[in-house]
């Protein structure tokens, strides 16, 4: 086990240094020059031969290769182009917003999802599970920003339940500490809605797959023989079959985990939710490429701490698993 | 051949039908877009007054009313189913030509080189993807050949996992030794023995990806990211989301949402019609 986790940590490095080498190339070698937003070719050259000195890129590309992954490694994403800001004090706070945005809902969703999908498919047969498989795939196929606005538009704008978007009411204060705000009823009545269009919408596919995957578990030898040997209906669903369908499901963790956080400049938009997300696209729109780079590095670091932590759950929930 | 057997396949199915016959319908609006839609989406309408019509509500003259430059939403509407199923489409074929090359010769080989393809589909697995295809479409400029071109360069990672994990397992049987000992070559037993077996969960994952790239591709346009030639159903309602009318004139941004809703859960419908048949332990009704 011990092996495994130091493979795998050694394997999330490798491809955090992959992306972050693909993000270098990529803002230099495609046509759109980011230098060009900032730099203006009306400016005398000197000033533009000064401009691209303060920016590092007056030296040759293996040189700036080099200083890029040296501050990458200290944190150091250097200046906004924008604000002559620096990146990284834009960027604090922004992270843990994501997170608390998509982590809890996508905990809910498939905590509920699973629960819901097995009942459905003892269920089966019924106009229920009909109507659910519909339903959820109808869900399913929508798109997340439409729901968010749906979402706000009726329990928002029409019935007032709800705050439209942002994190806290503008002017309230929450204390000194920066954390405070997270402590906050204020803080909980914004996050309300988007965690419940987030987790209905992330809900559809573990609901789904566990529904087919306990179908398949129903077909099973041992089910037959939990019935014959007289166990109660609710002990076979969820003690014998539960277990079983689980881990088709927990395969797609992973997965479904890296939708999430990559919709997270969806769903951010739709709710001026104040994370990574909503910051890339603004920043994106502006041309803003620092800050668009360091955003787009720190969700992969998300994505990939997801994928890590949902690999090592499976091998917790399946004693199968062999680490070598 | 292969298309007639999933047709069979999937018109077997109640769920299935209704998915077959609203995605063909979807096809015909889109061939015939120009007949079906009253005007032109992107011209301006005038009262009898010469005033603009903007955001009016659903009346008889716009079916589902105008947005704030006084256009169409209904004829946006139709026009729109365009954009989204030539994306769609290119973007799922191109995946699974990527996807299945990748499955065949990393479950076939084996060994080293399966190590590396599954190594690297690993990496590709945490690259986020509505990011990456945003940082894309802001350097190369947004057309609907970038967005399609930069979605293949991912959705590929799933499909290519999900073949080569049945690689493994048709590898095994007795038919590949057959053709072995027979002296065929190894292309010819990964491309005339292997693949036609995994050919229904190819075309499963075709669905599937369909789906997530017509979902995708609103996303993009939602987040104004969007072709500005072509007008998609995310582009209508980044619009309206944009010109801040989106909690005002419901009429603007429900239509394209429900008709990304129908087309999607149709495609879905079809995917899992013909996903039930190919394994019968999933049928339940």
């Amino acid at each position: 086990m011990g092996k495994y986790i130091v493979k795998r940590v050694l394997f999330m490095i490798l491809t955090f240094y992959v992306l972050a080498t693909l993000m270098f190339f990529l803002f230099r070698m495609l046509p759109g020059d980011p230098t060009m937003t900032v730099i203006s070719a009306a400016l005398n050259p000197k000033a533009q031969e000064e401009m691209k000195r303060q920016f590092g890129l007056d030296k040759p590309v293996h040189e700036q290769y080099l200083v890029y992954l040296k501050n990458i490694a200290l944190v150091d994403f250097g200046y906004s182009f924008q604000h002559t800001r620096k990146v990284s004090d834009m960027i604090s706070g922004r992270m843990l917003n994501t997170v608390l945005l998509i982590l809890p809902s996508m905990i809910a969703a498939y905590a509920l999802g699973i629960f819901l999908g097995a009942w459905i498919a003892w269920k089966r047969g019924g106009k229920l599970e009909i109507g659910t498989v519909i339903a959820s795939t109808a869900f399913q196929s929508a798109p997340v920003f439409w729901l968010g606005m749906l979402a706000i538009f009726v329990f928002s704008v029409h019935l007032d339940i709800f705050p439209i978007g942002h994190i806290v009411s503008p002017g309230s204060h929450h204390g000194k500490s920066p954390l405070a705000v997270y402590f906050s009823l204020d803080f909980l009545h914004h996050l309300a809605l988007p965690f419940i269009v987030n987790t209905l919408y992330n809900l559809c596919f573990p609901l789904l797959l566990m529904r087919s995957s306990m179908l398949e578990t129903f077909g099973e030898d041992f089910i037959e023989l939990c019935k014959l040997k007289g166990l109660r209906e609710r002990r076979i669903i969820y003690k014998h079959a539960m277990r079983n369908s689980f881990l088709p499901i927990a395969t797609t963790i992973p997965l479904i985990l890296g939708w999430a956080v990559a919709g997270s400049v969806v769903i951010e938009t739709v709710f001026s939710w104040p994370g990574l997300g909503l910051l890339m696209v603004e920043a994106v729109q502006r041309s803003d490429y620092p800050v668009v780079q360091a955003c787009f590095l720190l969700i992969a670091v998300l994505t990939i701490l997801g994928n890590f932590a949902a690999d090592l759950l499976y091998g917790i929930l399946d004693p199968r698993v062999v680490y070598d | 051949m292969v298309i007639r057997d999933f047709l069979k396949r999937v018109s077997s199915s109640k769920l299935g039908v209704c998915g077959l016959v609203t995605f063909l319908l979807c096809v015909l609006v889109a061939l015939f877009a120009p007949v079906l839609a009253p005007y032109d989406p992107m011209m301006k309408h005038y009262d009898a007054a010469n005033r603009l019509e903007k955001l009016k509500p659903p009346s008889e003259r716009h079916w589902l009313g105008t947005t704030i430059l006084g256009r169409d939403v209904f004829s946006q509407l139709i026009w729109g189913v365009r954009p989204a199923l030539i994306i769609g489409l290119c973007t799922a074929l191109g995946t699974i030509v990527i996807g299945v090359n990748i499955g065949l010769i990393s479950g076939y080989y084996g060994g080293w080189l399966d190590n590396l393809l599954m190594r690297i589909t690993d990496i590709f697995m945490a690259v986020p993807f509505l990011p990456f295809i945003i940082v894309i479409l802001s350097l190369t400029g947004k057309s609907i050949w970038t967005i399609t071109l930069a979605m293949m360069i991912i959705l590929w990672r799933s499909t290519a996992r999900v073949i080569r994990a049945q690689v493994l397992t048709l590898r095994q049987r007795p038919f590949v030794d057959a053709a072995r000992i027979s002296g065929a070559g190894n292309l010819k037993i990964i491309y005339r023995e292997i693949a036609p077996n995994i050919m229904p969960i190819a075309l499963v994952n075709v669905a599937f990806n369909l789906a997530w790239a017509i979902i995708t591709e609103a996303s993009i346009g939602f987040l104004g990211f969007g072709d500005p030639e072509v007008l998609s159903w995310g582009t209508i309602i980044y619009q309206a989301f944009a010109s801040e009318m989106s909690y005002k004139a419901w009429w603007w941004v429900v239509p394209p949402g429900a008709a990304i809703m129908i087309l999607v859960t149709a495609v879905y419908f079809i995917g899992r019609a013909y996903e039930e048949m190919i394994n019968p332990r999933l049928k339940s009704w």
